[in-house]
């Protein structure tokens, strides 16, 4: 049973103000010209009050745009590692995050823990206090519940907050690391009122069925319908690297003379060199083969292999496509054929 | 738009091209590249103040070729396109076939590239006011502090190469960010890997741009690297007299030698 409180806006102000005290970094949503991405604030003002969604997803707290793996020196005994010292990680705070990203912390754990513990991405993880916020509107894009996910889902979540008015948050005390803070910070958190959660978020309809497209999209794999969507599509990456669950790295290291650092870097399933060979052949030879491969890897790989879904239907890769490849659409269609 | 519909429609019938790119409705009031194959789907074709996305960046795509011959609703910046691509000898006259549509969205046939090379001598460089207004305080900039501004925009960029990929000028089948024997740009998106690779784009196309501002267009954090090519496309016309897109057998400035050229500023 998950501990409800009540927080009122200037307890949440004066919660942001402690853990700036305590030395931690926070990011949260600030909107920037014409759009809303997460930055650190320095207080609860700086933080957007009216977005849907930020434009990029909240991974690169857990898995950044690029980041060192290990230095090495080779030297007349051999080669020599010194890897990143997991303890310099920081301890950082996640604030105003969708249950959406909270959610695709949990899709991008069950990759960064399969067959291998990363004990980088375990170590960010554990170092982030993920307090959300629940959707109050949705948009056109968003198909969270198609995926089984709420609007106002606690899954991922250390602290969940649904806005009941304009100066009342419903706090659901989700994790042991959410408990800490209740306990720390006792006075800012106040009993809560009998309320309907449900009434309060974002109502999202379901637009397709999960279960029936994971189970059938193996048999269309040679099928001219990934030819027939992806025919506009450009080739970017700029689907792979707004989506908060695409964890595809490449590993590059840069030398200079005898010592270097190993890198890993995002990359993307829909950029050619991705699958070309060194001899030159590339087993995914056009992009309805990459366009195929982003969405079997989301609704047939990783639901076979990892139980769990490589999607969280948050719309952004739609939002952010420059050709408008609308996944929600697409994915519709495919459980037409 | 009834006579592209029916152009289009009748070159589908008649079976000259098999696909005709276009514009069609998108999703949530935006438009999407379309691919006409059947002449009952002309009706889907558009054309209106959204339709900006270059579709000229189709031409060259091997999927589309693949579908046979091709015709191509063609406003001004694709038209310019062709025209580079030509001058480039990336396409023929007569491998297409374009549809020009005019800003009152009115059929414009040409004949020949001649013809396109007049039409489109009527239109200036197309830029907004807050684009003009950017240029003109980075203009203002003292060199350090024009280093410091792109740095800062580009630290952000995370090499999605959309501004690559949505550059019909961006054709090449490697492009030096894929070389990795030897590696030029550093793949990271760190910011030197993002700074070199920003120069990189803008000296590529320095003077092959036909600043259409799709690069900028189709970048998902608004970078603003359309200006650093509309810059360069301003330095050479100054110097030069050219502007891309202009001719469909254009001599590239930065690549053609002539006797007469100006030694002036070699010491």
């Amino acid at each position: 049973m998950i501990e409800k409180k009540l927080l009122t806006k200037a307890s949440l102000d004066n919660l942001v103000s402690k853990l700036l005290d305590e030395g931690k970094k926070i990011f949260a949503p600030v909107r920037k010209d014409k759009q809303v991405n997460f930055e650190i604030i320095s207080s609860l003002k700086d933080m957007a009050d009216d977005y849907i969604l930020t434009v990029q997803s909240a991974k690169f707290v857990v898995f950044p745009k690029v980041e060192k793996l290990f230095d090495y020196e080779t030297t007349k005994d051999g080669v020599k590692v010194k890897d990143i010292d997991i303890h310099t990680i920081p301890e950082l705070v996640l604030l105003g995050i969708r249950p959406c990203d909270s959610v695709a912390f949990g899709t991008l754990n069950s990759v960064f823990t399969w067959d291998y513990k990363d004990n980088i991405f375990v170590t960010r993880l554990k170092k982030t206090l993920i307090i959300s916020i629940s959707c109050k509107k949705s948009d056109e894009y968003c198909f969270c519940s198609s995926i089984g996910i709420s609007s106002g889902d606690t899954k991922g979540s250390d602290i969940l907050l649904t806005e009941i008015d304009n100066s009342h948050y419903l706090a659901e005390i989700i994790s042991e690391k959410g408990k800490e803070i209740v306990s720390k910070y006792p006075d800012l958190f106040e009993t809560a009122p009998d309320t309907e959660k449900e009434k309060l978020i974002a109502n999202v309809p379901e637009c397709f069925n999960l279960k029936e497209i994971s189970r059938n999209l193996g048999e269309f794999f040679q099928s001219d319908i990934w030819l027939e969507q992806s025919l506009r599509c450009l080739g970017c990456g700029a689907c792979a690297f707004v989506c908060p669950t695409c964890a595809c790295f490449d590993i590059q290291d840069e030398c200079r003379g005898k010592s270097g650092t190993r890198l890993r870097c995002w990359d993307s399933c829909g950029f050619s060199l991705f699958t070309q060979h060194t001899s030159g052949h590339n087993p995914r030879e056009v992009q309805s083969q990459r366009w195929r491969q982003r969405i079997m890897h989301k609704f047939s790989y990783m639901p076979d292999r990892l139980n769990v879904t490589g999607c969280v239907g948050c719309g952004r890769c739609s939002r952010a496509c420059p050709v408008d490849m609308n996944i929600l659409e697409h994915i519709i269609k495919l459980a037409e054929v | 738009m009834e006579q592209i519909i029916k152009k289009a429609k009748d070159l589908l019938e008649k079976n000259t091209v098999q696909v005709v790119i276009g514009y069609g409705e998108g999703s949530k009031n935006r438009v999407r590249p379309v691919f006409i194959t059947k002449p009952e789907d002309a009706e889907k074709l558009i054309y209106d103040d959204r339709c900006i996305q270059n579709l000229a960046v189709y031409i060259l795509k091997h999927e589309v070729k693949h579908l046979g011959k091709t015709g191509i609703t063609a406003p001004y910046f694709v038209l310019r396109s062709i025209l580079q691509l030509s001058s480039e000898n990336q396409i023929k006259e007569g491998e297409l076939i374009i549809l020009g549509v005019s800003s009152e969205s009115n059929l414009i046939e040409f004949p020949d590239f001649k013809s396109i090379e007049n039409y489109v001598a009527s239109f200036n460089l197309h830029i907004t006011v807050q684009e003009k207004e950017l240029i003109e305080k980075i203009k203002k900039m003292s060199m350090e502090e024009r280093f410091i501004y792109w740095t800062e925009v580009f630290s952000e960029c995370f090499k999605c190469y959309a501004c690559r990929s949505a550059c019909p000028m961006c054709y090449c089948s490697r492009c030096t960010v894929d070389c990795n024997q030897p590696q030029w740009i550093p793949v990271a998106s760190h910011a030197l890997g993002n700074l070199e690779w920003h120069i990189m784009r803008a000296m590529h196309l320095a003077g092959r741009c036909v600043n259409c501002g799709q690069c900028a267009e189709a970048c998902p954090i608004d970078i603003p690297m359309n200006l650093l090519t509309y810059k360069l496309t301003e330095d050479l016309n100054e110097k030069f007299g050219m502007f891309a897109g202009a001719g469909a057998t254009a001599e590239y400035a930065l690549s053609t030698y002539k006797p007469d050229d100006k030694e002036n500023f070699i010491i």
